[in-house]
């Protein structure tokens, strides 16, 4: 003990006690450490779990699994490029050279006077405005290699990143205006007309809870995280378990590549999402809700703390009633399934859960708890107000009310999209200005990519199911480039908790990899094929059950784009033994070149492989 | 309350594997039910005595069209398990050569071969060819420091056998996992297991615990030759099959219905 720096003892003393030294609130114990320090050092590991009697072990346990800690020391401004596949096609990798040329870093490096750390993040949802990034608490968006040059020197002046902006930081709301566009393209009757605040609140007071589910449950709304659970049978099951508290969690974790339409609720309907959690509250019996906020969204915690504060100050919420807390994330887009969103509100790492029992019996601390997508919440209000029957006469058959869509990508009007359900993709992608599709991945990573062919297909549970994001790829673009970005994003986003997701992600990306370096042969197909099925049926949560997709649904709707790359071999030989990779590190030990291999002409590739 | 579940404890339900029929108590899993009924489930992360993990997936079952870990499903009244059928096994062996292809296992020079349940398991589902995986062939450092015990974390099969019988045994916690994904290992409370409390007479150090050559006991190396090492006799899986022959015998699928 005697080792650590007294000052920094005090330090992080004062963290762990602003969270009464509760190893439950280790995510927010870690931020403000790593706000005060700037990074998690093993000695502060070690302190952080005297002062929460746990285990230095457990605590490098949740700092690890979460992207945004850091156990290294860092700059003074970090930058995070969002390293999503929208990004990258609309020149990510320029604006990164021009940092690494200005600052001379590399990603995951800090320049030697400790100004900046340079680093690379999946989608931030900032996908209708790329490129963007992150620099500490802010984002910024529309990056050109000019735009970041200004950027990089006004940091060098000021003290704050606040220096970025005209608005005062005072003015929450103001300031994430600034930074960001809400890009509201299409308005329908649901989210985006016109709302009138508490309507749906007074009626709800005057009603039973029992009386509020039924209405949610007769409007057939189903959950808007992806998985379309019905609402109303998610809450009767909370509701009806036993327990001496209930938790109303609102998942706003939007981590789906390409997906950004709860950012635009988060801050346009901030009142409506809290107005939904209430009377969530009401219906369920629940006397607290949380607010789980992905980090990338940390820039809307001012504005969504300052709503908040006047719902309090209005007597809208209050702690005997039903109160609201924000828990901020700490990257994990496997924190969007809500069982391992509430082990990291409980500060543990984010692993799914087995199932049963289901979070509406048994989940935030062990207690009956709601876990509901910001677009789900925000649909609450109107249907109240406006009657179940309202409600179902939108949409089709089984998908009820209207959709929030994030469309991105090589489009003219990329922005959300509110349209009933049932809209076909066409309809979608005309409204955005889509030119020249050749692929959309609908859905996110998670979702499936599908081409022309395709297009007339209705967006709705029963055909062609989408979380929200729409990703709009123009004939130009290499499809097996974008497949293979989301195979990366799986292998790096997988909890590992479970042998199939850990490894067999793995396994699909690395024979990608041989079929687009040209080693690959029709046997390789069926392997991708009998891999993915494993996956699919065996992993453990909802991530493996969909981590395949890119890879099947590509080999089922651009068979060309695979056939094209595979090679015959009619002498009986595996294409895919490639000697020279194979003798490469041997090559590298002799620290010369094997006198029989390369072939004379070809020596020039050894430098390129390996 | 308390009555009505005591007594639901007492009930029968039947269920059916491959087609035979057995009967279990209420509110087991199926891999309890199976237990007791002599039909071995493929497992390599569960084990006696500590709380059910359901992470390497390798007893995956299909109940009613869904695949699940039989480990931690609760079985269901009439419920209809299929188990050997060429599907679940199919998986099984994809699973297994998943692990053998994660790390580093060579059993010729490894001291837990023979009473390793992976290359048991192996054994057990008669995988005598290659899967066509890539290996991925791990560098973590190994640790020695401690002067009974090693740890070759190339060996880990993230079954958290350790972790749970430090935890909830020894009440000790020497271990957890950290990192995420293909990243992920297993961690010691300290710089190296030498600063932890870790004692050779543990229950996470027994030889039960670690299923595989990652932890090792110092000084006992290859203490059974070959031929008297634990899966010589008999496979994998071996001593549930024999305590149900004693026990009762199935009824033939016939009498159903």
């Amino acid at each position: 003990m005697s080792s650590h720096h007294p000052e920094h003892s005090e330090q992080i003393k004062r963290c762990c006690e602003q969270f009464t030294c509760d190893p439950k609130r280790m995510i927010d114990i870690l931020w403000a450490v790593q706000s005060e320090l700037g990074w998690i050092s093993a000695e502060s590991m070690q302190l952080i779990a005297e002062y929460t009697d746990t285990k230095r072990v457990q605590v490098e346990g949740v700092v690890s699994f979460y992207h945004f800690f850091k156990t290294t020391p860092q700059g003074k401004f970090v930058i995070h490029m969002c390293d999503d596949i929208i990004d990258r096609h609309q020149g990510m990798l320029a604006i990164e050279q021009s940092i690494k040329e200005l600052l001379d870093i590399e990603p995951g490096q800090t320049t030697a006077d400790g100004l900046f750390s340079l680093h690379r993040t999946p989608c931030i949802g900032l996908s209708d405005q790329a490129p963007a990034a992150m620099i500490n608490e802010i984002v910024v968006t529309r990056l050109t290699p000019a735009k970041i040059k200004k950027i990089l020197s006004t940091l060098r002046k000021h003290e704050s990143v606040t220096a970025l902006f005209k608005t005062d930081p005072s003015q929450a709301k103001a300031l994430a205006d600034e930074m960001v566009n809400a890009h509201i393209r299409r308005r329908d009757q649901v989210f985006f007309s016109d709302y009138a605040a508490e309507a749906a609140w007074q009626k709800a007071q005057a009603m039973t809870p029992a009386e509020i589910i039924k209405i949610v449950a007769d409007s057939n709304l189903r959950g808007r995280g992806g998985a379309g659970f019905p609402v109303g049978r998610k809450w009767q099951t909370a509701a009806s378990t036993p327990a001496p508290e209930r938790y109303v969690i609102c998942n706003a974790d939007e981590g789906e590549p390409g997906t950004f339409k709860d950012r635009v609720l988060l801050s346009e309907r901030a009142e409506l999402l809290f107005e939904g959690m209430r009377i969530a509250g009401r219906a369920i019996g629940s006397r607290q809700g949380i607010v789980y906020l992905r980090a990338e969204y940390r820039y809307l915690l001012p504005h969504l703390e300052a709503v908040l504060h006047a719902q309090r100050t209005a007597g809208l919420l209050s702690e005997d009633v039903f109160d609201i807390r924000i828990q901020l994330g700490a990257g994990a887009y496997v924190c969007g399934e809500e069982s391992a969103l509430i082990a990291s509100c409980e500060g543990r790492r984010g692993e799914p859960a087995n199932k049963p029992p289901f979070p509406a019996q048994v989940g935030y601390l062990c207690m009956p708890t709601v876990v509901n997508n910001v677009e789900t919440l925000c649909a609450i209000p109107k249907i109240i107000e406006q009657g179940a029957a309202w409600f179902k006469a939108i949409g089709t058959g089984q998908s009820t009310g209207t959709k929030l869509l994030s469309v991105c990508g090589d489009c003219r009007k990329p922005g959300v999209y509110e349209f009933p359900f049932g809209v076909t993709l066409r309809e979608v992608l005309n409204a955005a200005g889509a030119e020249d599709p050749g692929a959309v991945q609908v859905g996110g990573a998670s979702g499936v990519l599908v081409g022309v062919q395709d297009f007339d297909r209705p967006i709705c549970f029963e055909d062609l199911p989408s979380a929200g994001a729409i990703m709009v790829f123009s004939k130009a673009r290499n499809i097996l480039e974008i497949v293979d970005y989301f195979m990366q994003f799986f292998i790096d986003e997988s909890c590992g908790y479970c042998t199939p997701c850990r490894v067999g992600n793995v396994f699909l990306q690395q024979s990608l990899d041989k079929i687009r370096r040209g080693l690959g042969e029709k046997a390789d197909l069926d392997y991708l094929k009998q891999l993915s099925q494993t996956i699919i049926q065996t992993s453990r949560c909802g991530f493996g059950h969909t981590s395949p997709n890119p890879i099947l649904s590509s080999m089922q709707n651009f068979p060309l784009v695979y056939a094209a790359l595979l090679k015959e071999h009619p002498d009986g030989m595996q294409a895919g033994f490639d000697l020279e990779h194979a003798l490469n590190e041997a090559h590298e030990i002799a620290k010369r070149r094997s006198l029989i291999y390369p072939p004379p002409g070809a020596a020039h590739k050894i430098q390129d492989k390996g | 309350m308390s009555i009505h579940k005591a007594l639901d404890k007492q009930n029968k339900i039947s269920f059916s594997v491959d087609g035979r029929k057995f009967e279990a108590i209420e509110g087991q899993s199926i891999m309890e039910a199976c237990d007791a009924a002599g039909v071995y489930i493929p497992r390599l992360c569960d084990v006696e005595g500590l709380v059910v993990q359901g992470s390497c997936r390798v007893c995956s079952v299909k109940v009613d069209g869904h695949v699940v870990a039989a480990c931690t499903q609760p079985l269901t009244a009439d419920a209809v398990i299929e188990h050997e059928t060429p599907e679940i096994q199919g998986y099984r062996k994809d699973l297994v050569s998943m692990l053998f292809h994660e790390g580093n296992h060579l059993c010729p020079i490894c001291e837990a071969s023979g009473r390793c349940e992976l290359q048991g398991m192996a054994y057990r589902l008669d995988m005598a060819e290659d899967r066509h995986y890539p290996y991925l062939q791990p560098v973590r450092p190994v640790d020695a420091s401690h002067p009974d015990i090693a740890l070759d974390t190339n060996r880990c099969i993230f079954c958290a056998r350790c972790i749970r019988a430090s935890r909830d045994v020894d009440n000790k916690a020497i271990f957890d996992y950290v990192g995420r994904g293909i990243h992920k290992r297993i961690a010691v409370d300290g710089d190296c297991l030498a600063d932890t409390t870790a004692e050779l007479s543990d229950a996470a150090f027994s030889r039960e615990v670690c299923p595989v050559g990652c932890i090792i006991r110092k000084h006992e190396g290859f203490f059974a030759p070959i031929g008297e090492r634990q899966f010589d006799p008999a496979p994998i899986g071996s001593e549930i099959e024999k305590t149900a022959t004693q026990k009762s015998d199935p009824e033939p699928e016939g009498k159903r219905q």
